[in-house]
């Protein structure tokens, strides 16, 4: 049976540790989490690491997997580790709790300041919206709609590491869907949160949120949208 | 103004300009090649340039769009070194953009005014 080296961060913060090397049994279709997994039930029990589906749906198992911030659950080893060397280390841009697990709260915490939840404009007594399913709004929401909020985006972006401030690609993109929800009501105050020098306006168009976006979804073509939006709404007066 | 505003219109403009850039940039170079390659002299070219409308606006408007352009990429930049925008930025920009377009105007008169 053939072994992979694995280089795993170890650590009560992002600068306040090293990598401990394992060696892990190579087996068939086997994923970077069953790597960690095992690592921390047959080889060191102290190892805290995060996850829940493992099957991508929950965005919870996001780590740096060889220098990339990718879904662990998802990522097979011979993918990544062609030369039997896997290094995994937490995500990137966010605080280290310990080992391979990151503090989300500054991640969710932009969610809502970009003014990520929906403010309805109707009660549970009016008729449905009618959303019509081939309007540029509703295929703008499509296309933005499916983020599982991983934190795999804001570990890659550039940005977000030289400007703490900045409300990074996965709260732009939800801000994004609710500005073309036409049931949401709180579009004046949603704009003028993500504009600026820690909204849309600081993005660089890196690209690399829509890079190594597991779900495919671009974030890049989503704050591109605020920006437009931003500066019609600043030309019409919407935007205070 | 809010912050908020002032970005969105900045951005705006930089777009704005950037359009009228990447055109009169196409304009320009294409003359420049043009007028190369066919011989021109100096004054050949001054001749032609001196008292045309067309060249007058055309380079007028280039140096407008460069003055809109430049300063705001600039503010961006300095902002992002300094980490944080302020008012002594934006004030410098107005100077930078002023300047371009006091330098960028009088360039422009010394090849069309005179002349024909």
């Amino acid at each position: 049976m053939t072994t992979l080296s694995v280089h795993v961060w170890r650590g009560a913060a992002a600068t306040d540790g090293g990598f401990a090397v394992y060696d892990v049994p190579r087996l068939p279709a086997q994923t970077v989490l069953d790597v960690v997994t095992h690592i921390q039930r047959h080889l060191d029990p102290t190892l805290a690491y995060r996850f829940a589906c493992r099957v991508g749906m929950c965005g919870s198992c996001a780590m740096t997997v060889n220098g990339r911030a990718r879904w662990t659950c998802r990522t097979h080893v011979e993918a990544v580790a062609a030369d039997g060397r896997l290094e995994i280390a937490p995500l990137a841009n966010l605080p280290v709790i310990r080992d391979l697990v990151t503090d989300m709260r500054e991640f969710f915490d932009k969610w809502a300041r970009a003014k990520g939840q929906f403010a309805p404009t109707a009660t549970r007594r009016d008729e449905f919206a009618t959303i019509e399913p081939a309007s540029k709004e509703r295929l703008a929401v499509d296309a933005a709609i499916e983020c599982i909020g991983c934190g795999v985006c804001y570990a890659s972006c550039d940005v977000v590491g030289w400007n703490r401030a900045y409300l990074g690609p996965a709260a732009l993109n939800r801000a994004w869907t609710l500005v073309n929800d036409a049931r949401d009501g709180a579009n004046g105050m949603r704009l003028g949160a993500v504009a600026g020098d820690a909204g849309c306006h600081a993005c660089h168009t890196h690209q690399s949120c829509t890079d190594r976006c597991p779900k495919a979804l671009s974030p890049t073509a989503s704050i591109a949208g605020l920006k437009r939006r931003t500066a019609l709404a600043a030309l019409s007066g919407e935007l205070a | 103004m809010t912050a908020a505003r002032t970005q969105s219109l900045l951005w705006l403009a930089q777009r704005g300009s950037a359009a009228v850039l990447a055109l009169c940039v196409v304009v320009h170079l294409a003359t420049m090649i043009f007028a190369v390659r066919g011989g021109l002299t100096a004054a050949e070219i001054l001749a032609r340039t001196r008292g045309s409308a067309a060249w007058t606006l055309f380079y007028g408007v280039f140096v407008a769009a460069v003055a809109v352009h430049a300063p705001i990429g600039v503010r961006t930049v300095v902002a992002e070194m300094r980490g944080r925008h302020g008012r002594g930025i934006d004030v410098a920009m107005l100077a930078f953009a002023l300047l371009l377009l006091v330098l960028g105007w009088r360039a422009v008169a010394a090849v069309t005014l005179g002349g024909a």
